[in-house]
């Protein structure tokens, strides 16, 4: 048993480390330009707003798991936001329901992204892709193309902004349950290991009996639901929802997965690696801006660390030998 | 003209702590047929792609035509003319026949390549391996296995080759195209051509070989002309230790009892016809046949794998729906050890033990989550039970030998108690100790009363293994053979529809 | 045995309903337009089109070796930037500008190409961050929307022969006929197919696959950079958009998808790529002319997407075995 436990870590370490490694680095790094950096302060405020990305990454590492993609993203986020404040605008029940409401639309798009992918069998990437737009059209529609109007429910504020347990952030409380909730899902039950098997060859887990279609419907909702959570914790945070507030979060995710260790052929990868991606990046945007570089440079400098960051730590499965 | 064409010498590689080739030495000349045997892990892949210039050697040199040839470089072994037909098909599916044969170089004007030339040099080799009748602009991917496996021959030719490598490359091959391509062999090699050829098929060796070399655990052992010792010499030679008999022997008649497996009227998509058979508890039954007769779609049908499967199929007396794998599982306890190990009965980059509980693992999770003890408990005795030969458990399944991969993979079946077991093919691919192993455990399942279907293209192991072969001709069975008249003479007639009488004359 | 124009139009199928569906929808635009089929309508509709026609031939060459170029929307956004700069002053100075401009798309598709088949590194995640690096670059030279393009070049681009045929096309017709084709027909080209196909199966037949890989790369650079040009005649100006390079990086997919390539690789074309582009541009003109408030274009596009694609799985479902649906 210890064994097994070891062999894992070791394979996993490698992205752990790199990714704490340069969280690391970049703190101190940034800690030159602006000690405030390494304040506690800081570094809650930074866990808070990752906490935010982070509960996104957890859907679409799931997804990515299985070899698909989740390209839906940016606007079930902003499904996410604008249900829940819509509802928050529905007097006391609509309030307390808030939240609930939005993840069952996330839910809801993320089932019919299911239903395309696994038994209609259109490519993922098409799929979610076209779902986004959907997605996208059914809420331009709603707000008649205006910015929404609502504001967030007290609930919504007390989950995204407060720190009610020692001083750490509600948001990071959630994520971190969230978390624990995932990793027990991939690693102790029988599902987790249907969705690695997925990941590294289909076929071979359709013909030992997996409910292939099955488990690819539960990840896609999941995602959904997922994303729309984040999406009315957004909402909560800046106390109303706005058109396209999910856009720019979809490549951060992605990133931070595959920054993680996840493979986006699928079949490897642990939420602890897109844990620590969903760090780094955060941090990395974070303190480019901190340290007051033109948006130019910020640009390049994300591209060129990312680069970097995936040659230290892993290659694609080389073809020859 | 110097009569030694190639010569490798000193040949050595580790692969990690693995030593795939320690020292290892091959001569071929012009005109002869060199056969390379040996059991899976003895370094004849490693021999191959070191031949190939696919991969690079620790040690060693080799030698075309008296100069020498540098190691580790595809593109010179290409243009010293050294073509191989590896194991593994290197076709493109969407891509056409035509393209595929030319693809290494294809015919150029202006720079562009030219369709008209690439079309005639692949018909030229299409008729060269006999395979006329596959259109040159036929998309590779829809050709079944054996069409495509000559079309990989036919790649090789069409590189006029000096020396032309081929590694099992009948293993997919329908009787008569493999007759065929005996023959070309035997035709190239008149024609001055020097061929190596390695196999597990022995009568291939009897037919095809002029010199024999045989390799251990990476190591040369012996090279022989290959009429000057038996069958048996040759297998105690790869095996390194006495052989005896190959088949455990057969039970004794069992009283008759129901049947634990009743099929009635099974049809599909015109590849299965009405089909009707039972198999009693205990039983072991072989499906014999040409390829391509439907017993693969059989198997796969009883599994739950085929849409729109007409007939009835009952298991114990109680009538079994064929919608899924699952259900053929959950309701008929039936399993399924499919065709192709790699792609359908292993998720090879997981662990051993990964893959082996893995179509039992609800047995071990309750509420949802798995009982590590209990899945450790259960491993433990069905590894001991298999002997599987493993560097660790944890590692990836990909790092076993073919016999022990399907070892695992029958594995993973037998941990969830089916009643029901399905072979296809089984032993394809596996070195000759294994598949003793394999025997043996067919045997032992059958009498712990299993009800197993058997396919396999191996008639000696069909007519040993089996209490009784079904034929199948046309989706439909034709024969069934038992007691004295499961012979290989009656499996033959039978797969073409014919019958054997008494005094030997076919009708 | 078949006759050989069953499989030479057999790969096509795709193709001919993507271009029935794509003259369905034009003819039914160009009905209900007020204008008629006027030399301007045509015009405009031809400049839409072909900005992401050329930008969809771009990401299909990435797309058949079974990969991906999510940063071809961010060389269009620098090469229009980079134009807005160059494409100004006498003849032979817009003249270098514009090769300049397109040795840049060559530079940015080789860095691609060099990050994918050197670093080793996934294409999705590898061209996501290189597309970062371009749009970086896009704002250092054009922090702020502007510049200056000689006039009678860019009229000339973006209008129309004596006959009413717009120059648009036929730029995209001859990119079709003088770098398509060639590629297409070309080792390299062949090569791209292959890798796509089977990339194991390709490298032990010893076709090229790093240098075709490379190639197919810096191909779509240099493809995006002509859109960019193009971008810069029509706008007189450049500007560092990031969203107008996020949105022509997605619907570069989708027309390629709906243009019949295959996401897997192995399979399909930039002839395909160009209708699917003139299809997805279509429903923006058809919602204009059916007065219906732009806000919808979004549902429509990602319905039209996900029916076309639908429809061929469509095929693939009625297969009697179930193990075919598994890859």
């Amino acid at each position: 048993m210890m064994a097994r436990v070891a062999a894992s870590l070791r394979r996993i370490d490698k992205a752990v480390l790199v990714a704490s490694g340069c969280s690391v680095a970049l703190l101190a790094g940034g800690a030159l330009y602006e000690p405030n950096l390494l304040s506690a302060d800081y570094l809650l405020q930074q866990l808070q707003v990752a906490s935010f990305l982070g509960v996104m990454a957890t859907g679409l590492l799931l997804v990515v798991l299985l070899g698909h993609i989740d390209l839906s993203l940016p606007w079930v986020v902003t499904i996410g936001g604008m249900m829940s404040t819509s509802a928050a605008g529905w007097g006391a029940l609509g309030s307390a329901l808030a939240i609930p409401f939005a993840v069952l639309c996330g839910l809801g798009i993320g089932v019919v992204n299911g239903v395309g992918v696994a038994y209609l069998r259109v490519p993922s990437m098409i799929f979610t892709l076209g779902m986004n737009a959907i997605a996208q059209g059914l809420m331009v529609v709603h707000t008649s193309g205006f910015a929404p109007q609502d504001h967030a429910s007290p609930a919504m504020h007390f989950v995204a902004v407060e720190r009610s347990i020692l001083g750490i952030p509600n948001a990071l409380w959630i994520w971190l349950a969230v978390a624990g909730l995932t990793v027990t899902l991939l690693t102790r039950t029988a599902f987790g290991r249907r969705v690695y098997a997925i990941g590294n060859s289909e076929r071979a887990a359709f013909l030992s009996r997996v409910n292939v279609k099955g488990v690819v419907l539960i990840c896609f909702a999941i995602s959904g639901a997922c994303s729309a959570f984040a999406g009315a914790l957004l909402a909560g945070y800046s106390t109303k929802a706005y058109q396209a507030m999910g856009d720019p979060y979809l490549l951060p995710a992605i990133t931070a997965v595959v920054l993680g260790g996840t493979s986006i052929l699928g079949g490897r990868g642990t939420y602890l690696g897109t844990m620590s991606g969903v760090i780094v990046v955060t941090l990395l945007s974070s303190i480019l801006s901190i340290v007051q570089i033109p948006e130019a440079g910020r640009q390049i400098i994300y591209g060129v660390v990312i680069i970097v960051m995936l040659l230290v730590y892993g290659r694609g499965e080389q073809v020859a030998g | 003209m110097t009569a030694m064409l190639f010569r490798m010498q000193g040949v050595s590689k580790r692969y990690g702590g693995v030593r795939a080739l320690t020292d290892a030495h091959l001569e071929c000349e012009r005109g002869r047929i060199h056969a390379v045997l040996g059991e899976n892990g003895a370094g004849k892949s490693t021999l191959i792609k070191v031949m190939a210039g696919v991969v690079t050697p620790d040690a060693g040199t080799l030698e075309l035509a008296g100069k020498p040839l540098a190691t580790g470089n595809p593109a010179a072994a290409s243009q010293a003319g050294i073509v191989t037909v590896f194991q593994e098909l290197s076709l493109l599916p969407d891509l056409s026949v035509a393209d595929n044969i030319a693809i290494t170089h294809p015919p150029t004007r202006f720079g562009l390549i030219d369709g008209r030339a690439q079309r005639r040099l692949a018909e030229w080799a299409l008729s060269r391996v006999g395979a006329s009748d596959i259109h040159p602009l036929a998309p590779v991917g829809d050709l079944p296995l054996s069409r495509r496996q000559l079309v990989e021959i036919a790649k090789a030719l069409a590189r006029r080759p000096k020396l032309l490598i081929l590694d099992e490359a009948t293993s997919a091959l329908a009787a008569a195209d493999v007759a065929n391509v005996l023959r070309v062999l035997r035709e190239l090699r008149d024609e001055g051509l020097a061929i190596v050829y390695i196999t597990h098929r022995m009568h291939e060796i009897a037919e095809l070989a002029d010199d024999c070399s045989i390799y251990r655990n990476g190591r040369h052992v012996s090279t022989f002309a290959a009429s000057s010792k038996s069958p048996t010499e040759i297998i105690e030679m790869m095996i390194g230790r006495e052989y005896s008999n190959v088949f455990p022997p057969r039970p004794e008649p069992k009283p008759a009892r129901a049947a634990a497996l009743r099929v009635q009227k099974l049809s599909w998509a015109g590849r299965l016809e009405g089909i009707d058979f039972e198999v009693r508890p205990g039983e072991v039954v072989g499906i014999g046949g040409l390829e391509g007769q439907g017993q693969r779609e059989l198997l796969l049908a009883l599994f739950g794998a085929l849409n729109g499967v007409r007939g009835l199929v009952e298991v114990n007396g109680r009538q079994v729906s064929l919608s899924s794998p699952r259900t053929a599982l959950l309701e008929g306890g039936i399993a399924l050890i499919p065709e192709d190990r790699k792609t359908e009965g292993l998720m090879l980059r997981m662990s051993v033990r990964d893959n082996l509980s893995f179509a039992a693992i609800d047995q071990f999770s309750r509420f949802g989550l798995i009982d590590r003890k209990a899945e450790e408990a259960a491993l433990s005795r069905m590894l001991e039970l298999l002997q599987i030969r493993s560097d660790g458990f944890d590692q990836p399944v990909a790092s076993l030998s073919g016999g022990n991969q399907q070892k695992v993979v029958i594995g993973k079946w037998l941990m969830t108690g089916p009643r029901i077991i399905l072979l296809n093919d089984p032993t394809r691919g596996i070195d000759v100790g294994t598949k003793q192993e394999l025997y043996r455990l067919v045997r032992k399942l059958a009498d712990a009363d299993a009800a197993i279907l058997f396919y396999s293209t191996d008639y000696d192991e069909l007519i040993g293994c089996s209490d009784r072969v079904l034929i199948l001709y046309e989706g439909a069975i034709v024969r069934e053979l038992e007691g004295n008249e499961l012979s290989e003479r009656n499996i033959v007639a039978s797969s073409h529809n014919l019958t054997v009488d008494e005094a030997g004359n076919v009708s | 045995m078949r006759q050989d124009w069953v499989y030479r139009l057999s790969p096509l199928r795709k193709l001919f309903v993507a271009l029935a569906l794509c003259l369905a929808m034009f003819g039914l635009f160009i009905s209900q337009h007020p204008a008629g089929f006027s030399s301007n309508v045509l015009n405009t509709a031809a400049n839409k089109g072909a900005l992401l026609g050329l930008v969809a031939m771009a990401q299909t060459v990435p797309v058949l070796t079974a990969g991906l170029d999510l940063s071809v929307g961010m060389v269009f956004v620098l090469s229009n930037c980079l134009a807005s700069s160059l494409l100004a002053g006498s003849s032979s100075a817009t003249a270098l500008g514009v090769l300049a401009v397109l040795a840049t798309g060559l530079c940015c598709g080789a860095l691609n190409g060099a990050v994918v088949v050197l670093g080793r590194l996934q294409p999705i995640i590898a061209t996501l961050a290189t597309g970062a690096i371009y749009h970086g670059l896009a704002l250092w030279l054009r922090p702020e929307p502007g510049g200056e393009v000689n006039e009678d070049f860019a009229d000339f681009i973006t209008g129309s022969f004596a006959g009413g045929v717009p120059f648009s096309l036929v730029l995209l017709a001859g990119v079709l006929l003088l770098v398509w084709l060639p590629y297409r027909l070309s080792v390299a080209g062949r090569a791209a197919y292959a890798i796509g196909s089977s990339e194991q199966a390709a490298h032990m037949s010893g076709v090229p696959v790093a240098r075709a890989k490379f190639l197919a790369y810096v191909l779509a650079g240099l493809l995006a950079s002509v859109a960019g040009l193009l971008l810069t005649c029509l706008t007189y100006s450049g500007e560092a958009n990031a969203a107008l390079g996020g949105s022509y990086t997605l619907n570069s997919i989708a027309a390629v998808v709906i243009g019949g390539t295959s996401l897997f690789g192995g399979s399909g074309g930039a002839v395909g790529s160009v209708v699917g582009a003139f299809v997805l541009r279509t429903i923006g003109d058809l919602l204009f002319v059916f007065d219906m408030d732009p806000m919808w274009q979004p549902l429509f596009l990602g319905v039209v997407l996900i029916i076309s694609v639908g429809l061929g799985s469509f095929r693939l479902l009625r297969s009697k075995n179930r193990l075919e649906l598994y890859r």
